[in-house]
């Protein structure tokens, strides 16, 4: 099927030993999911129980964004509402009913828990029914939690996805359901490649309104486009839904693979799998040489931070010939990420959790050509002459299916041909100049 | 609890980390929750710094809560000392750890490292940044300093500036140049620059330099009861308070009042006609209390504008700002609400905003022309240039920075002359700000002659696909396609094309 990439590795990672570690982990808390998931649900308003930290982290992780009428913001906890209980849920019930009413389009409202409201175990579950009840039908309130004690960045949506699944209506239907928020121009892509292979009718979870939820029952299938989603995807199964496994769809390679699953599931013949894929198949081919071309030989080095680390090394090892030292995943949920592991040929170091100052050793010491990492590492690094690709942008640039293949390999090969360009040297030498 | 979109200022730690990441040889050991560390991006990224802010989070997840976390806290702390060797520790809680109740300093009171470790209390649920970094200043000079032989010569300490200050970087260079053209040397700079050693040193100057009240007034305070060192109460923004400084600063060390004012170009550039123009133009003030109140000195009596509001975000300095706003004609605004501010600003209905970032964009909303005083700024505010807001060359920058935004003298004069003008309306604004300019509609207008043009045609779907293209690219795309389809002889571009062209430019 993948004429031009080297034939799967006999055995690839799937069984490989995992190295877990537990000490400082520099990493985004669920929370920040709400910047991406908000911009996704259309008519869904998130409103954070915490503290100035959350109010401060979202601002920061949403950069300009937030003026533009955001539809999120945090209840910041004050004094008075730590000292009695009851209090903190009135005082909840005032701010949403004022949210509410300065903000009629909303019709989904998340009550997101924080760590300090899960430390001092404000009961949102609670607030919620009891909102949605005095809030109803205009308006459904749900709640989970994007604490950093319980959720590591990406894991922010799966939490708010499996929030969602209880509320979903039921249906014997054969139906797919694709799940994870994606771009809408990706989106868009992948229901049309469904649509020309035959498969269907296709939902998605999350949907963009709250108007059309996607339904969910045994005959369900699921395909996930996000390796994040575990409890989500548990959710669904245990309302009878069935996971359909494969590589995730990053690269030609992923892509192929993913429909080719789908494909199975749905009886679609291998002529019209050709004739479909054949076209956006080659312009991938085309589009990924460009920056392989950058990439070919070059070493690899990710620092955990949102579980894409695993589908992303497979695309950038098989597709654009890359050689990776170390996968450090935040969370590694086998059953999903199987399929991508399976085509990673053995050698790298796969690792989870993080103690970030004996990865900072390791990744000294291997001195890979390009460090996968978040904005707070990404710099210190760059400084010490590591050419660095910061993570967070794989969340938000549209990277999945056919289209996107050549714009996600530009993205790791940017920061090496910019070093290439620079003649000047970097920062840190100048600083030293003067400083001495 | 107290709904909000915009916070103007961090938490207290925020505060306690950017003493810390300002300072060299101390380290900040953290009881915080996995995902506190989002607060390093602050510093790696909005000020660029090329290492990690010198803090050790504990990172404790909900399997930890129960007795376990006081036992991540003294891993945390052992094993911070033992990687980077610190002169001294700084330890506290973060909002979350402040819940749970372990106690910091006992714990690491227990742990006997050979290194003074200082515990710092900061209520995250009543206080926030500015408190955090004034507090954690004042605990280390307390722990720290001690009184000593002052030097030979007339020497002081420059307190305040901390990383992710507005502009620190250039006021310490300008105020220091400025105390050296009266043979004044600066004994100690802190908190940034200074190592917990420096620290120790502090009580060796005649007197000290309060830079930013905001960040080390407690400290000053202190340094004044406990070394005898008297402190200066001028911040050197602007030129009359530049001049004020130096007498200020010659009185208490008893040398000759000198300022080489030969660079000095503020004055005359206000003076000259070209500015007659700024003459009673309403501003609006809105930042944090020191830059509020040294802007509107020379918003008033440098600049010729009239202050038509002014406040700040920091309660702290609410009185001083109050009584301020009194002898300005206007009432003070002190909040921490930006939706309050954007309604103050709206109601006073001002012709330039100087504020925060925040300001900057209220006044890309109402349409009005700002610029930024003040903290909480965002990357383009620590520039690589130098750019100092303090002493003479801070004068110099604050003129061209205030001026910039404000339609040009020349402009303004033919936008009022033209007023009709097809193209020179008021509503055509200025004509650097190139996107906004709209050419005025007219009954009379010809009827508009379409050229056929020779090309390919854009099918519907193609069209609609397109259209899903970021808007900043969209242009480069449509002309990538269409060269594309040019050039392989294709007459209808579908969404086909779209794509094609795409892997063909693709890099």
């Amino acid at each position: 099927m993948s004429d031009h990439l080297p034939p799967p590795p006999e055995t690839g990672c799937r069984n490989a030993p995992l190295l877990k570690e537990r000490g400082q982990r520099e990493v985004f808390c669920g929370l920040t999911g709400i910047v991406w998931l908000h911009r996704k649900m259309q008519d869904a308003f998130f409103l954070v129980v915490g503290s100035r930290t959350c109010a401060h982290l979202l601002q920061s992780a949403a950069g300009v964004m937030i003026f533009a009428e955001p539809r999120f913001g945090t209840a910041i906890l004050e004094e008075g509402d730590l000292a009695g209980m009851k209090d903190a849920q009135d005082e909840l019930d005032r701010e949403v009913a004022r949210l509410l009413e300065r903000r009629p389009d909303i019709r989904q409202l998340f009550l997101v828990g924080s760590c300090p409201s899960e430390v001092i175990k404000l009961d949102l579950a609670k607030a919620a029914q009891r909102l949605s009840a005095r809030h109803a039908p205009h308006v459904r309130v749900m709640n989970y939690s994007g604490s950093g004690i319980e959720t590591t960045f990406t894991q922010g949506e799966d939490a708010c996805l499996e929030a969602m699944v209880p509320e979903l209506p039921a249906t014997d239907a054969h139906e797919l359901l694709l799940v994870g928020a994606l771009p809408d121009v990706v989106e868009d892509q992948a229901l049309q490649l469904l649509a020309d292979l035959g498969i269907g009718p296709v939902r998605c979870l999350p949907a963009r309104r709250v108007d059309e939820m996607p339904h969910v029952g045994p005959n369900t299938r699921v395909a996930l486009t996000q390796p994040f989603l575990g409890d989500t995807l548990a959710a669904l199964e245990r309302r009878g839904a069935r996971h359909v496994p494969s590589p995730l769809p990053f690269g030609e390679e992923g892509t192929t693979q993913w429909l080719a699953a789908l494909a199975a599931e749905f009886g679609v013949d291998r002529d019209r799998f050709e004739r479909v894929t054949a076209a956006p198949r080659a312009r991938a081919r085309k589009a990924i040489a460009a920056a392989a071309e950058t990439l070919r030989g070059r070493s690899i080095f990710f620092f955990p931070d949102s579980q894409l680390e695993v589908p992303l090394a497979r695309f950038l090892t098989r597709e654009c010939g890359m050689e990776a030292i170390e996968i450090g995943t935040p969370f590694l949920h086998r059953a999903i990420a199987g399929p991508d592991l399976d085509l990673i040929a053995p050698g790298p170091t796969l690792s989870e959790g993080q103690d970030v100052d004996l990865q900072l050793d390791r990744v000294r010491a291997a001195r890979p050509d390009l460090t996968v990492c978040g904005l707070g590492l990404a710099n210190p690094l760059e400084a010490e002459g590591l050419a660095t690709k910061w993570a967070i942008e794989l969340v938000f640039t549209p990277v999945h299916f056919y289209e996107q293949a050549g714009d996600l390999a530009a993205l790791f090969a940017r920061p090496l041909r910019r070093k290439e360009l620079l003649k000047v040297g970097a920062a840190a030498t100048a600083q030293r100049e003067i400083g001495a | 609890m107290k709904l909000t979109v915009w916070t103007y200022e961090g938490p207290p730690h925020v505060g306690a980390m950017r003493v810390a990441t300002g300072m060299r040889g101390l380290h900040y050991v953290l009881h915080a929750p996995q995902g506190d560390t989002y607060a390093d991006l602050l510093f790696t990224m909005i000020e660029r710094r090329d290492h990690r802010p010198p803090v050790t989070y504990t990172t404790f997840q909900a399997r930890d809560l129960g007795s376990d976390t006081a036992n991540l806290f003294t891993t945390a702390c052992h094993d911070a000392y033992s990687r980077f060797q610190p002169q001294a520790l700084i330890v506290g809680s973060s909002c979350t750890a402040e819940l749970i109740q372990d106690d910091p300093a006992g714990l690491a009171e227990a742990m006997g490292l050979p290194i003074p470790v200082i515990a710092l209390e900061l209520p995250s649920y009543q206080r926030k940044e500015n408190f955090g970094a004034d507090e954690t200043f004042y605990q280390l000079v307390r722990h720290l300093a001690g009184p000593m032989e002052r030097t030979a010569r007339p020497s002081v300490n420059l307190l305040g500036p901390t990383a992710l200050g507005f502009r620190h970087r250039d006021d310490i260079t300008e105020v220091t140049a400025l105390l050296d053209e009266m043979g004044i040397s600066v004994n100690v700079c802190a908190p940034m620059g200074a190592t917990p050693a420096d620290l120790a040193r502090l009580g060796a100057a005649h007197a000290n330099i309060l830079m930013y009240p905001e960040t080390a007034e407690a400290a000053a305070r202190w340094c004044e009861k406990s070394l005898g060192q008297p402190y200066t109460r001028t911040v050197p923004i602007g030129v009359g308070a530049t001049r004020d400084f130096v007498d200020e600063i010659a009185g208490l060390l008893d040398v000759a009042p000198r300022l080489d004012t030969s660079r000095l170009r503020l004055p005359w550039y206000s003076a000259s006609v070209d500015s007659t123009y700024l003459t009673g133009k309403r501003v609006f003030l809105f930042g944090d209390a020191t830059h509020v109140a040294a802007a509107a000195r020379v918003a008033r009596d440098e600049m010729g504008f009239e202050v038509a509001g002014l406040g700040c975000f920091n309660r702290e300095f609410a009185r001083p700002i109050r009584q301020l706003a009194r002898e300005y004609g206007v009432e003070a605004l002190i909040t921490d609400d930006y939706l309050e501010v954007e309604r103050t600003i709206e109601a006073a209905a001002p012709e330039m905003i100087l504020g925060t970032q925040m300001e900057r964009h209220i006044g890309k909303r109402l349409g009005i022309p700002c610029a930024v005083i003040s903290a909480p700024m965002h990357v383009q505010d620590f520039p690589a240039r130098y750019s100092p807001q303090m002493g003479i060359e801070g004068a110099n920058v604050l003129f061209d920075t205030w001026v910039h935004p404000l339609v040009m003298g020349l402009e303004e004069h033919l936008l009022h002359m033209f007023r009709e003008d097809f193209e020179f309306h008021d509503a055509a604004g200025a004509s650097h700000h190139g996107g906004k300019a709209v050419v005025r509609e007219t009954a009379s207008s010809t009827p508009e002659i379409t050229v056929p043009e020779a090309g390919p045609v854009w099918l519907d779907a193609a069209e609609r696909e397109l259209r899903k293209v970021p808007f900043f690219v969209r242009g480069k795309a449509r002309r990538n396609t269409e060269t594309f389809a040019a050039e392989k002889g294709v007459a209808e571009i579908g969404v086909e094309t779209l794509y094609e062209a795409k892997a063909h430019y693709a890099r």
